[in-house]
């Protein structure tokens, strides 16, 4: 058994009650049929709804009582 | 730059100092600060030694060991006073078991004053101009006093850094540098975008703000703290940075400088969670003994900027 350890690095987390982080390049179809390609190396999107930057967050679900925000 | 104006005897003294290495390499007596905002402006401008120097001081001077010793003079009476100020604060606060969603909680505890939201509803430009001038002594050198940090970190954090890091140097693209955004956000308002353009003309406060963060950044001894002032200020950035952009557009100013603040709406939405959970949540599992510090920074960053808006709120004589 190594002591080196290997770390886990998903490319997509589910952030607790916080968005969807995605690692790498992306094509994303909204829910009407529109197309946003990612920019970034890591991208936040949005999961609960309530984003003026859909899809990506915007940091609205801090605003969100306990019960919409996402689990 | 060139050095910026002396505030006291001590900057006079030290300036003079720097100015003179290393033709005068000898034993220099320094007076005392006869202030805050001259103890201030003297460390600022020793730490900048370290980030891109002066163009009226040789480049020695960063390892002159007078000027190293006058600097930890003022860093350890830095430290102390914000460490007294944590002291104050930190028995207000509870920690559970998950060390994200308790840093996250701690964040959001902390009521300060909001610049942002006064820039969004209520500033006139001349109140916007004020702040960004202030801004713009951090911005031009944005997430460089963290970069000091990488090299000391265990594997995971440090990896995690570099991820949001990669992210403010543009992804290795120069027009994308979150400095150089903020740099052509200037320009195309009207102000100078020049590196410490207005060093001279802002206060203790913003002093401070930069200090702190070139302290932590400094010390490997500090390298919690220095992670912990990031994350607080990447999960206060978001929702502000979208508020300041609403306050430009109100205001008709340039649009380069709402898509800088655009570009942080969603930059930092994923930036405070690899902050918090990645960076801050990886160094504490290796080394616990450092949790405490990432609070202590990330209240020194919070507190620092609410002294800030309450200074400015009251300068424009807003109501509380």
């Amino acid at each position: 058994m190594s002591d080196v350890p290997t770390y886990e690095h998903p490319d997509v987390v589910l952030c607790p009650g916080g968005p969807m982080l995605l690692r790498g390049k992306h094509v994303i179809e909204d829910s009407s049929g529109e197309l946003h390609e990612t920019t970034r190396r890591v991208t936040a999107l949005c999961r609960c709804d309530k984003s003026a930057r859909k899809p990506w967050c915007d940091g609205t679900h801090k605003l969100l009582p306990e019960k919409l925000a996402p689990s | 730059m060139m050095l910026p104006k002396p505030r006291g005897p001590l900057s006079a003294a030290v300036f003079e100092s720097m100015r003179v290495i290393p033709a005068e390499p000898v034993a220099r007596a320094h007076p005392g600060a006869d202030g805050p905002e001259d103890a201030a402006v003297t460390l600022w401008a020793l730490y900048e030694l370290a980030y891109r120097g002066f163009d009226d001081v040789d480049e020695t001077a960063e390892w002159d060991p007078e000027l190293l010793a006058v600097r930890r003079g003022l860093e350890v009476e830095l430290e102390g006073r914000l460490r007294s100020r944590w002291d104050a604060y930190r028995s207000d606060h509870e920690r559970n078991d998950d060390f994200g969603e308790d840093l996250f909680a701690f964040v959001a505890a902390h009521d300060g004053r909001s610049l942002a939201r006064f820039v969004q509803t209520e500033a006139d430009e001349q109140q916007v101009l004020d702040l960004l001038r202030l801004r713009s002594v951090y911005h031009l050198k944005e997430s460089d006093p963290t970069a000091w940090v990488v090299p000391r970190l265990p594997t995971a954090s440090k990896a995690a850094l570099m991820e949001l890091q990669y992210d403010e140097y543009g992804s290795g693209d120069p027009n994308r540098v979150h400095s150089h955004l903020f740099a052509r956000g200037l320009e195309a308002i009207g102000l100078r975008a020049e590196y410490g353009a207005y060093l001279d003309d802002v206060p203790l406060e913003i002093l401070e703000q930069n200090n702190a963060m070139s302290l932590m950044g400094l010390h490997r001894r500090l390298r919690g703290a220095a992670l912990g002032h990031l994350a607080a200020f990447e999960a206060t950035s978001s929702l502000p940075s979208r508020q300041l952009s609403q306050g430009l557009q109100r205001l008709g100013m340039a649009p380069e400088m709402s898509a800088y603040y655009d570009e942080h709406v969603e930059a930092d939405a994923v930036h405070e969670q690899l902050a918090v959970r990645a960076i801050c949540g990886e160094l504490v599992a290796v080394e616990p003994e450092v949790t405490d510090d990432v609070y202590f920074g990330a209240f020194t960053c919070l507190d620092l900027e609410d002294r800030l808006a309450r200074l400015l709120l009251e300068r424009w004589q807003v109501a509380s």
